[in-house]
């Protein structure tokens, strides 16, 4: 509150002050939502100081975490309960569970919000749910240990990842029919779109590479490999991807090599790789894209990179196994 | 807990399985035609006492190792179903007693030389040096013995388990790691366990550990089932095990189960247990859940209602690497296959964290080694720390430079 300290004695400045403090509560900072594997916990941080907010018990093993487009909730996947959970952004609770069939990992949704996408890791499926009555519009079967889901802009194509059948399959949402499967390097676990449409990424983390794909022809047109000195090929296991706002540059998750590659996405060179804490996992940008917060699943923090300097500037502590984020501005 | 689950996951399963068929059918991809490819598991049905195995928990089912293959062969019809690939899996049985060489070279003559063998290893020595399997395909997925590494390697022959050494290198990494550094080593009465043994020794030299004692111990325990069991092996292992001088760990090698599960409690020493029991080194148990295993072990549940043993996961891997060279490679003739599987391009996923890849000199799949008690992963070598210039994982085993294996 920096105005506080320039309003003088009178009391009616002090009492806008007040007001106005008490509106900035209300559009309080962005909010960072960790989930945390082991814990059974979401860790919400406060998006300026990092300090926790709240720690919201959540059914058994969140890991997929997904805010929905008006950000008046964040949806979380309960793995061993075969449901997700749903905390409202304001009162920081658990409003509502809605139940997925087995083992949700990740989830994502329609860009209208009115549809939930998620994977059943344990059954080769897709769920597709209505997210206001919580009811089951469909599900569609997939490869083995399906994981990361990507939906295009116009929510016309979803796009879900398999763990053990090695593929992104491309669905029709109009006919929940799957159109294409695009065989990538071995155990795939995301896939995102760059934010113009035109490329779909999608990371292996046992092939250790990002393969690049072109989303109309299902080509795939670009392998991306990772050299890092001193770290052994083994441990590179490419996970977590986000892009610039201006689809210039790609940050990569790097699990067991313990570090964010920095990619120029458009000639798919690795620019810098920052240090990170143990296996990072998902990534995400604050609102205005200045800073990049990596998930370390086994430091049990997430660090934060700012985004002009590419340097890691510090790490703060959040719950067991940290897995996935969701930022709410 | 476990029914609900199981029960609600077979449900699942069957509705899986009615939508798949009308999803399936018009062909989700581009591929018109549908290719088949035939695997031959081969093995030999030996036969089995169960009544030497010391616990009455351990069990032998009919279909060990053959559950594996076949849990991977739905696994890689999931992925072939979206390319227009369909895998099939010829089981072949000889019986104890039969002629291997016959059944085999029938096999062989038939094609695709593509083959699974769950053998033992003077049959699958057998079958490898079959004339007609000089361009064959064998994927060994049971032995652990070196020699079939070593001076009885084949260029034919793929090795998907960790053979002794990588064993007790697996072990004694661990225990360096601990400092744990003094170690006594009771051995028992076989060719093998004198292997086992002897590559104790190697990996104490290889990492700086000490031999302080060793023991053969020869006679029967044989007393489980008496009244009085308990007794005579409370009697018989401390004296087994009293030796001069202190030690860290009992190192055991005793390859066929012969006494080594009655030392823990009973060693005359406080001291624990380590190797072909107590703490063993294997590359799957149907306890270990990191790096997604538990969706692995979960699925094999769901298909054998069993746990998942080693040699399941050997079936399983050589399905699985099988279905890498059709689907990512294109190779679909053994001699082919075989350079995709020593080349750089190869991989299979393993549950281990790591992409699991072949050993051009002995043709040895190098991976890490769980280290585990019947109901705990304990650890995984290699141990953080031991450093190899190629892969951590070749600090395992037999690396390139003691290699005694020549194709």
């Amino acid at each position: 509150m920096p105005f506080l300290g320039t309003t003088g004695r009178r009391t009616a400045p002090v009492v806008l002050a007040a007001v106005l403090c008490s509106f900035a509560a209300m559009v309080r900072a962005s909010e960072l939502f960790v989930t945390n594997e082991i814990d059974d916990t979401v860790t919400v941080l406060n998006g300026d100081t990092y300090k926790v907010i709240a720690t919201i018990p959540t059914d058994q093993r969140p890991r997929g975490i997904f805010a929905t487009p008006d950000h008046k909730y964040v949806l979380v996947c309960d793995g061993d309960s075969s449901n997700i959970d749903v905390i409202d952004t304001k009162t920081l609770k658990v409003v509502r569970r809605i139940e997925t069939g087995p083992d949700p990992e990740t989830l994502a949704m329609s860009p209208s919000g009115d549809k939930v996408y998620v994977s059943n890791e344990n059954n080769a499926l897709v769920t597709v749910i209505n997210f206001a009555t919580g009811k089951w519009i469909t599900q569609i079967p997939v490869g083995i240990e399906p994981e990361g889901l990507a939906v295009t802009q116009h929510g016309r194509t979803v796009v879900v990842v398999s763990e053990t059948t090695s593929m992104a399959h491309f669905i029709d949402t109009k006919t929940w029919k799957v159109v294409a499967n695009v065989l990538v390097d071995t155990r795939p676990r995301i896939a995102q779109f760059t934010r113009d449409q035109r490329l779909l990424w999608v990371s292996s983390e046992v092939g250790g590479t990002v393969s690049v794909i072109n989303p109309r022809s299902h080509q795939i047109v670009h392998v991306i490999n990772f050299h890092i000195p001193g770290v052994d090929k083994e441990y590179i296991g490419p996970v977590g991807v986000r892009f610039t706002p201006d689809d210039r540059t790609a940050f990569v998750a790097l699990g067991r090599a313990n570090r964010v590659a920095v990619i120029d996405a458009r000639t798919y060179k690795v620019e810098k790789y920052i240090l990170v804490g143990q296996r990072p996992w998902q990534i995400a940008f604050s609102p205005n894209h200045k800073r990049l917060f990596v998930v370390n699943g086994l430091t049990n923090d997430v660090t934060i990179i700012d985004v002009s300097s590419l340097e890691a500037k510090k790490s703060v502590p959040v719950g067991r196994l940290p897995w996935g984020i969701a930022v709410v501005p | 807990m476990r029914r609900p689950t199981r029960v609600l996951g077979l449900l699942t399963l069957a509705l899986l399985a009615g939508v798949c068929q009308s999803f399936w059918a018009p062909g989700a991809t581009a591929h018109a035609a549908v290719r088949n490819f035939a695997i031959t598991f081969l093995r030999k049905k030996y036969h089995f006492n169960p009544e030497i195995l010391p616990s009455l928990l351990e069990t032998h089912p009919s279909n060990l190792g053959l559950a594996g293959a076949q849990e991977a062969i739905y696994e890689i019809n999931t992925a072939g179903k979206f390319i227009g690939w369909n895998f099939k899996l010829n089981v072949v049985t000889v019986p104890d007693g039969g002629n291997l060489a016959a059944a085999a070279g029938q096999l062989l003559a038939q094609g695709p030389k593509v083959i699974i063998a769950d053998l033992r290893p003077d049959d699958l020595l057998t079958l490898a040096d079959l004339p007609s399997a000089k361009d064959a395909l064998i994927l060994d997925m049971r032995t652990t013995e070196d020699r079939l590494r070593q001076q009885e390697c084949r260029a034919n022959v793929f090795h998907l388990l960790p053979n002794q050494a990588m064993r007790t290198d697996a072990i004694a990494q661990y225990l360096i790691w601990k400092r744990w550094p003094r170690w006594f080593i009771i051995q028992g009465p076989t060719k093998e366990d004198a292997v086992y043994a002897a590559d104790i020794r190697r990996s104490a030299a290889r990492y700086g550990a000490h031999i302080v004692a060793e023991k053969t111990y020869d006679y029967n325990p044989g007393s489980r089932r008496s009244d009085t069991g308990y007794q005579q092996i409370q009697t018989q292992m401390p004296l087994a095990t009293e030796v001069g001088g202190d030690y860290d760990v009992i190192f055991v090698a005793d390859e066929t189960d012969l006494f080594g599960d009655y030392l823990p409690y009973n060693t005359y020493a406080a001291r624990p247990v380590v190797g072909t029991q107590g703490l063993v080194a294997s590359a799957w148990t149907p306890a270990y859940q990191e790096y997604a295993a538990l969706q692995m072990q979960q699925r094999f549940d769901l298909f054998a209602h069993r746990g998942m043993t080693e040699r399941d996961y050997g079936g399983w891997l050589a399905v699985k690497i099988i279905g890498n060279a059709v689907m990512r490679a294109d190779k679909t003739s053994p001699m082919p296959m075989r350079k995709y599987l020593r080349s750089k391009d190869f991989l299979v996923a393993g549950y281990k964290g790591q992409g699991l890849t072949f050993r051009r000199w002995d043709n040895q799949l190098r991976q890490p080694v769980l280290l585990s008690t019947p109901l705990m992963t304990v650890s995984m070598s290699p141990q953080h720390g031991f450093l190899h210039p190629g892969y951590t994982t070749d600090t395992l085993g037999f690396d390139e430079p003691e290699t005694k294996c020549h194709f």
